[in-house]
């Protein structure tokens, strides 16, 4: 009798600890949420008033302090989309490769964690690398060019690993069937396992391009100015961009008006975030239309 | 007619699981030989050896060999894709590819190079009438392989591989995941087929091999113990180990 009362007792402790260690993680995790939605907020609050068609679309006057922020706009636009030319095939062709093509031995696995500390190296390791390499020795000068080359080395081991990932969720049933009905590797691979794992690799190649765009330090050295009086013409121009602008008009000119401030801020953050958006869209309903 | 030697053949894998030691055995066309034995006896890797697909896998060692139509399969010189187009297999859970049920079907004739809609189109509704499913999926050939049921899809396999017109068609447990109806079905269409094609068949419970088998061979633990005609084998096998497993004493 004492026992079994003993027994309920200790019982309804545990019940009681559990209940309490349960509600404190669910403290803790709605706490990461509110930096988050604060910052959001905050910036929208304080941005949002200083966005319309003609700040979006004109060029920056009056010593950047009025006018649009337009070259900005635009260079993030070429510098991500000339970062994708060359990590979206390459970084595919290289997650391919590991996933599909390489032995599994310690070359591969070398490889591997090659890619994944290339992913923790400070960004502006990557700039200064992308000016010794790019701007200097292959004399493409601050460009463009050379500022998309950097941003490409940053995005590589991102794309690389979640291609990697992706094939790997392929269940490999679908390979060996594939196989004993005579097609080739390359064929299993194009016909089979890139289509069921694409939309784990588009989520990681916008997720790497969402990081280039929104990065400072790697093109500060290699294709960023300070501001132009007019939109770059060739690949092998500077370029204004939305993050060194916005280092830019925060530290470097004096009388600034703040509201055009937390619009740059602003206007980055949408391109960031909507990038992150189309990502979760994309995954989700492959998710949902998934068969197996 | 002989359709495959194996001559001495041992296969072992790195991680030292299921393997194979010294098999030695003729395989007759036209005719169901059925491969039986407890689980782990080595009859997955044995038809895996016949078409190659063990090339997939981690084997460390590979001995003797395998004439198929008096060639040697097993020579580094064999072209593997032309040898598994000849060589269809069925496998024990029904896995359709993720495309639609026509693609499915028409995969294989793809993989080789065919694109005359014509071709494939006639294709893909003659294997699907031979496997007996013409009637049920007619009206739905593009919608998913995953949307019809198990015995659907494990015709859906084999019509696949008869998409190919193979020489030999191989089915590993191929009604294992299967109710007692469907598995009917698919018995039925193997005994109608192997008019045409040599079949391999390693089922997954001795009812279904003492049915099924013109010839049989017992696989206990990497060995092949006996090898004979159906009947001999179920009403009088010879060695006592066959015995006990068909008398259902153990496995």
């Amino acid at each position: 009798m004492t026992d079994n009362m003993m027994e309920k007792k200790t019982f309804s402790s545990a019940r009681v600890t559990q209940g309490f260690g349960f509600m404190l993680l669910r403290l803790i995790t709605l706490l990461t949420v509110i930096p988050i939605l604060g910052l959001v907020g905050y910036i929208i609050a304080k941005g949002a008033p200083a966005i319309n068609w003609q700040f979006l679309t004109t060029m920056p006057t009056d010593g950047m302090r009025a006018g649009g922020i337009m070259p900005a706009i635009v260079g993030t636009l070429y510098l991500t989309l000339g970062t994708a030319i060359f990590s979206v095939p390459l970084g595919i062709a290289a997650g391919i490769y590991i996933s599909e093509y390489a032995a599994d031995n310690n070359a591969t696995r070398l490889i591997r964690i090659a890619i994944i500390n290339l992913a923790g190296i400070p960004s502006v390791v990557y700039g200064l690398f992308g000016l010794g390499l790019f701007v200097l020795f292959l004399k493409f000068g601050t460009s463009i060019l050379a500022a998309s080359l950097t941003l490409s080395i940053m995005t590589l081991p991102v794309i690389i690993s979640t291609t990697e990932e992706a094939l790997r969720g392929v269940p490999n049933s679908f390979r060996v069937v594939s196989t004993s009905l005579g097609a080739s590797r390359w064929q299993t691979i194009w016909r089979i396992t890139l289509p069921q794992g694409m939309p784990g690799i588009i989520t990681g190649i916008i997720l790497g391009l969402e990081r280039a765009a929104g990065e400072t330090a790697p093109i500060l050295f290699t294709g960023a100015s300070f501001f132009l009086p007019q939109l770059p013409k060739s690949p092998l121009d500077a370029t204004m961009a939305l993050p060194y602008h916005i280092y830019v008009i925060s530290t470097q000119v004096p009388g600034m008006p703040i509201q055009i401030q937390y619009g740059t801020v602003l206007v980055l953050l949408i391109f960031v975030l909507g990038m992150d958006l189309t990502a979760t869209i994309i995954r989700s309903r492959a998710r949902a239309r998934r068969q197996w | 007619m002989k359709k495959f030697i194996v001559e001495d053949l041992s296969v072992r894998y790195s991680d030292d699981n299921e393997s194979l030691r010294g098999i030695n055995l003729e395989i007759e066309a036209n005719a169901i030989t059925v491969l039986f034995g407890p689980a782990g006896g080595g009859k997955s890797t044995f038809l895996r050896v016949l078409n190659r697909l063990n090339d997939l896998a981690d084997v460390k060692e590979m001995k003797g060999k395998v004439f198929f139509d008096g060639v040697n399969i097993l020579d580094s010189q064999t072209d593997v894709i032309d040898l598994r187009r000849k060589i269809g297999m069925v496998f024990s859970r029904p896995v359709p590819l993720p495309l639609s049920i026509y693609e499915n079907v028409a995969y294989g004739l793809r993989m080789a190079g065919e694109h005359s809609k014509a071709k494939l189109d006639a294709a893909v509704k003659n294997a699907l009438r031979q496997s007996v499913l013409w009637d049920e999926v007619y009206d739905r050939l593009n919608d998913s392989g995953y949307a019809i049921s198990g015995g659907q899809q494990q015709r859906l396999c084999l019509a696949r591989v008869l998409a190919l017109e193979p020489e030999v068609i191989m089915l590993d447990e191929p009604t294992s995941a299967l109710d007692p109806v469907a598995t009917s079905k698919i018995e039925s269409l193997l005994t109608e087929l192997k008019e045409k094609y040599t079949i391999i068949l390693a089922p997954h419970n001795v009812q279904q091999s003492a049915r099924m088998a013109d010839y049989a061979a017992f696989f206990l633990m990497g060995e092949l113990v006996e090898y004979s005609n159906g009947k001999e084998m179920f009403l009088t096998p010879k060695d006592k180990r066959t015995q006990d497993y068909v008398m259902g004493r153990f496995g």
